[in-house]
């Protein structure tokens, strides 16, 4: 097995020198009725071809997002990610060390994720910024618990504009958590009065911008409503790109922010590992959830970095603790850290205003389709189009047409006769003139 | 789990400084500003496309929100971000470089295979929400990992979303109280023991639990008659590592179980610690309820410096319907998701994240089992124990260990060798650094005093643990020496000395936090 290096030769040394005659006298604790004598039900050992064989084989069989016209947004986008950021990721020293416990031994751990805290405080215009957390959905529900610790309030309102997903995570965890939440209903493009529903039991509002059907608002009203009765303002972002190009949270006055961060350095991964980002205001660092990397000096008085206020942590604070979160998104987080740094303010400003441009003209063009209305008044660059009908039928014909061309969004609320023909649409700046064609052709096909 | 705990450290009591050169720099140690501070505005190191998807300019339909002030992101090129990553990522010790001998957080070879395999267009270029048909390849790959996990553990179902190991936890807890109240049964506690990982009760606590620590036993296992004694109706489950974080296997473990099922509770494992069993026992056939297993553990995801992790949950029959979206299922038309609780999955707690699970890590343990196979997952583990037992011979007369007899894929010492020597744990650990090794996981479990926790897995070689235990022993012996005055304790205090940071001011960083960059004038006005 050529990832074990004992030999047999080893072995018998070992176990002599141990003083037993057998491997099996190690697990002389494990009761005997549990031992299993031979091997289990499974494949023997296979060199790297064969895995490869097989793992191919198994890749084969998807329809890679690149290899045909791609119009799939919905909280996971599909950007290029420049050559440097996964050969850098893919240093040993990155890609095989530990969580930065020990922090001699972890500086560049430790200062990329510093870094890291600071391109999303700056991105989000908020104060401070955790070091990761599991994905932009698990943010969502680790925000509602902390502005529950924060207001000492147990209830919060979710817009119809969250994403799906995000609603029903905030849900599971709310429930065994013994919090209760109002989520308005799901309906794109017209307003909802969320401010109506803030009283003096609301721990926070959660509204997502831009909103799951693609709209950005303005949020600075409701925040201000929020703060007079109390209550914090929770924003969502599901594509990070888009605060390249629009007014960001901190600016309309939100309390806490999540995110997903894929957008930035990390591939489709059919959905995961992916990188949820956490910021807030100063005051609030103490309930916030996760790991913080701070700054401080070392014995010779030179900066350096640690892990800190890490007494809010489940290791130290057990079932005290802000969240029993242990692991986080580490490498994707790099991974992040590393194109946004390429990007820098001009990239990642020039970039955003790309997307906006290909959604822009596919918007227009897929619009002129007749039967095809556009729902959104606004939008960066994902949008929502209402298709004459029943849109998940529709995608299965494009798809089969050689076009991923949206999601329906029937797919996240099934049974709600009046989302049907709701299309949710996302162009990046992968998308190619070429590529907008092709999708106009065949939605203009399956359509007639 | 992963987590440990670590004493603040403070200070080290000065001493001459190194020989000081004009850059800062020292050889291959070199100093490395913040991205922040090597800003030269307007620089990118991206070639944006100038005109391009869309050629003429276009009506922006930002409804009027459009981001004016400036975001404060530095400009930098391409060789200079290359540089930059990899000057800090010299500054990092690695599995690659060595033998990371953390215990419980199973640090072992990343095999490049799995980088290569998850970095597959058909694995990674797949968006979650294409159409069922055009990702069946990407289903059968979650297919095939269940089947794996499943007959690994014997267990008939698993839940494969979580994200990581106490996300996993998370997962087992919230199924168990959902199956006790579609029964009618409302309890109020966790047991857990106290040398449990700290997520433990933070999970037990996050779904509304109470929680009551069950003492060990004088062989460092759980108390079965403390338990016996705390069971009752009002007791929800007992968690359990197992083997524990002492590095022993619970020999009671039948007994538990019986006892936990007895007062009709539900038996959770912490499966941290699966990769000393792995195909050789499986956790069905110890009574156990639901077990997670940390995919970047067991099955060797590169821990990444913090992450992405993967904790599927395998779960008994009676959990099985409770179990979290999606659903994968076997269809008419071939794979197919079950994405609502309703149908087959009505009673299930819902979603735990965003999408499906953490296919990218499930690609690399696929990978890993695929390469191993039934006969090498188990030497996996007859080797990681083997390992774990040869540094225990080597080691017990000059460390103490907290408990006598053979141990699992760890070793547990505590720090009675250091008594009078003024030397403590964290100062070993620390001299440990200087030798070219990370230290052992320190101060945890929270049974013993001063806890070294050694873990070397299955990929170190024989000679790789004979240079480390005579380090450690070398070590010892200094420390020995410091009792009748004749050893330098003043070096152990100091070390660290020849990493790129000497030992760092912890308790300043947590009194004021400093947690980002802010420009220099900003930083005037924040100390005024």
């Amino acid at each position: 097995m050529r990832y074990l290096p004992l030999t047999d030769a080893d072995r018998t040394l070992m176990l002599a020198r141990i003083g037993v005659p057998s491997i099996d006298a190690l697990f002389a604790d494990v009761p005997a009725a549990a031992r299993h004598p031979g091997l289990l039900d499974l494949p023997l050992a296979m060199g790297e071809l064969e895995v490869e064989r097989r793992l191919g084989a198994m890749a084969a069989k998807n329809l890679s997002a690149g290899a045909v016209p791609f119009f799939l947004g919905g909280g996971a986008y599909r950007h290029h990610i420049p050559a440097a950021v996964d050969h850098l990721i893919q240093r040993g020293e990155f890609l095989t060390s530990y969580t930065p416990y020990q922090p001699e031994l972890a500086q560049g751990t430790l200062q990329y994720l510093f870094e890291f805290q600071t391109q999303i405080a700056l991105l989000t215009a908020m104060e401070v910024a955790n070091a990761s957390l599991y994905d932009g959905a698990t943010a969502c529900a680790e925000a509602v618990a902390m502005a529950g610790r924060l207001t000492r309030r147990d209830k919060a309102v979710l817009s119809g504009g969250l994403h799906p997903h995000y609603r029903t995570v905030c849900e599971t965890y709310a429930r065994f958590a013994g919090n209760e939440l109002r989520a308005r209903d799901a309906a794109p493009g017209g307003g909802e009065d969320l401010a109506a529903l803030v009283d003096e039991d609301t721990a926070c509002v959660v509204v997502q911008n831009p909103d799951f059907f693609g709209e950005i608002r303005d949020y600075s009203k409701l925040a201000e409503i929020c703060h007079q009765k109390g209550a914090l303002l929770v924003v969502i972002v599901t594509e990070i790109l888009s605060l390249g190009a629009i007014i960001p949270p901190g600016e309309m006055g939100a309390d806490i922010v999540a995110a997903e961060g894929q957008s930035f350095g990390n591939a489709l991964n059919f959905g995961g590992p992916h990188v949820g980002l956490f910021a807030s205001r100063e005051k609030f660092v103490r309930q916030m959830p996760g790991r913080l990397v701070g700054e401080t000096r070392d014995a010779e008085g030179r900066r350096g970095w640690v892990l800190t206020l890490s007494t809010r942590e489940q290791h130290i604070r057990r079932e005290k603790a802000t969240s029993n979160i242990c692991t986080n998104s580490g490498l994707c987080a790099l991974a992040f850290t590393i194109h946004l740094a390429l990007l820098g303010e001009a990239g990642l400003r020039g970039l955003a205003r790309l997307n906006h441009a290909a959604a822009v003209a596919t918007a227009e063009r897929l619009s002129g389709i007749p039967g095809v209305h556009l729902v959104n008044d606004s939008f960066f660059n994902e949008f929502t189009l209402r298709l004459p009908r029943a849109a998940g039928p529709v995608v299965d014909r494009l798809a089969e047409k050689g076009v991923l061309g949206g999601i329906p969004v029937s797919r996240f609320y099934p049974g709600r006769r009046e989302l049907e023909g709701l299309l949710l649409v996302a162009a990046t700046e992968t998308v190619t003139p070429e590529d907008i064609d092709r999708f106009e052709a065949a939605l203009g096909e399956v359509l007639r | 789990m992963s987590e440990w705990s670590q004493a603040l450290s403070a200070p080290a009591i000065p001493e001459p400084a190194p020989a000081q050169t004009i850059s800062g720099n020292r050889g291959l140690q070199i100093e490395e500003p913040l991205l922040f501070e090597q800003d030269s505005p307007g620089h990118c190191g991206v070639d944006l496309p100038v005109d391009f998807p869309v050629p003429a300019p276009i009506r922006s339909r930002l409804g009027g929100l459009e981001r004016q002030r400036p975001i404060g992101l530095p400009g930098l090129s391409e060789p200079q971000i290359v540089r930059h990553f990899t000057r800090l990522s010299q500054k990092n010790y690695a599995i690659d470089s060595g033998l990371y001998p953390l215990g419980s957080c199973t640090m072992k070879h990343n095999p490049r295979l799995n980088e290569k395999m998850a970095r597959l267009s058909g694995f990674a270029d797949l968006h979650p929400l294409q159409p069922e048909s055009t990702v069946q390849g990407a289903l059968e790959l979650i297919d095939t990992v269940a089947h794996w996990l499943k007959t690994l553990t014997g267990m008939p179902a698993i839940a494969l979303s979580p994200a990581a190991g106490a996300h996993g936890e998370l997962c087992g807890i919230m199924t168990i109280r959902a199956a006790l109240e579609a029964r009618g049964d409302r309890r109020l506690k966790i047991l857990v023991p106290e040398s449990a990982h700290g997520t433990n009760p933070a999970t037990a606590a996050a779904c509304g639990y109470e929680i009551e620590a069950i003492p060990a036993n004088a062989r460092g296992r759980v108390d079965l008659a403390a338990l016996r004694a705390r069971l009752g109706p009002d007791v929800a489950a007992l968690m359990l590592t197992n083997p524990n974080t002492c590095g022993l296997f619970e020999d009671e473990i039948l007994e538990i179980a019986a006892a936990v099922h007895g007062a009709g509770a539900f038996f959770y494992c912490d499966g941290a610690n699966f990769n000393a069993i792995v195909g050789r026992v499986r956790p069905a056939e110890l009574g156990i309820d639901a077990i997670h297993l940390n995919l970047h553990k067991t099955f060797s995801t590169p821990h990444g410096g913090g992450g992405p992790g993967s904790g599927p949950v395998a779960l008994a029959a009676e959990l099985a319907p409770q179990a979290p979206l999606p659903w994968l299922v076997h269809g008419a038309e071939g794979f197919a998701l079950v994405e609502e609780a309703q149908g087959p999955a009505e009673r299930s707690i819902g979603r735990l994240k965003g999408f499906h699970g953490q296919i990218g890590m499930f690609v690399r343990a696929l990978a890993y089992m695929m390469s191993h196979g039934a006969d090498g997952l188990k030497q996996v583990a007859e080797d990681a124990v083997l390992n774990a037992n040869y540094l225990r011979v080597k080691l017990a007369d000059a460390l103490s260990l907290s408990f006598p007899g053979i141990c699992m894929h760890e070793v547990l010492f505590d720090d009675r060798f250091l008594k009078d020597t003024g030397v403590t744990t964290l100062d070993f650990a620390k001299a440990l650094i200087d030798e070219g090794f990370h230290p052992m996981t320190m101060y945890f479990p929270l049974v013993v005093h001063g806890a070294l926790l050694i873990e070397p897995t299955e990929t170190e070689s024989k000679a790789s643990l004979d240079q480390f235990a005579s380090v450690l022993r070398g070590l010892a012996e200094r420390a020995q020496s410091c009792k009748t005055g004749a050893g330098d304790m003043a070096a152990f205090r100091a070390a660290p000395r020849l990493t790129p940071r000497r030992r760092l001011d912890e308790t300043a960083a947590a009194r004021k936090p400093v947690l980002r960059w802010r420009p220099a004038p900003l930083r005037q006005e924040a100390a005024e």
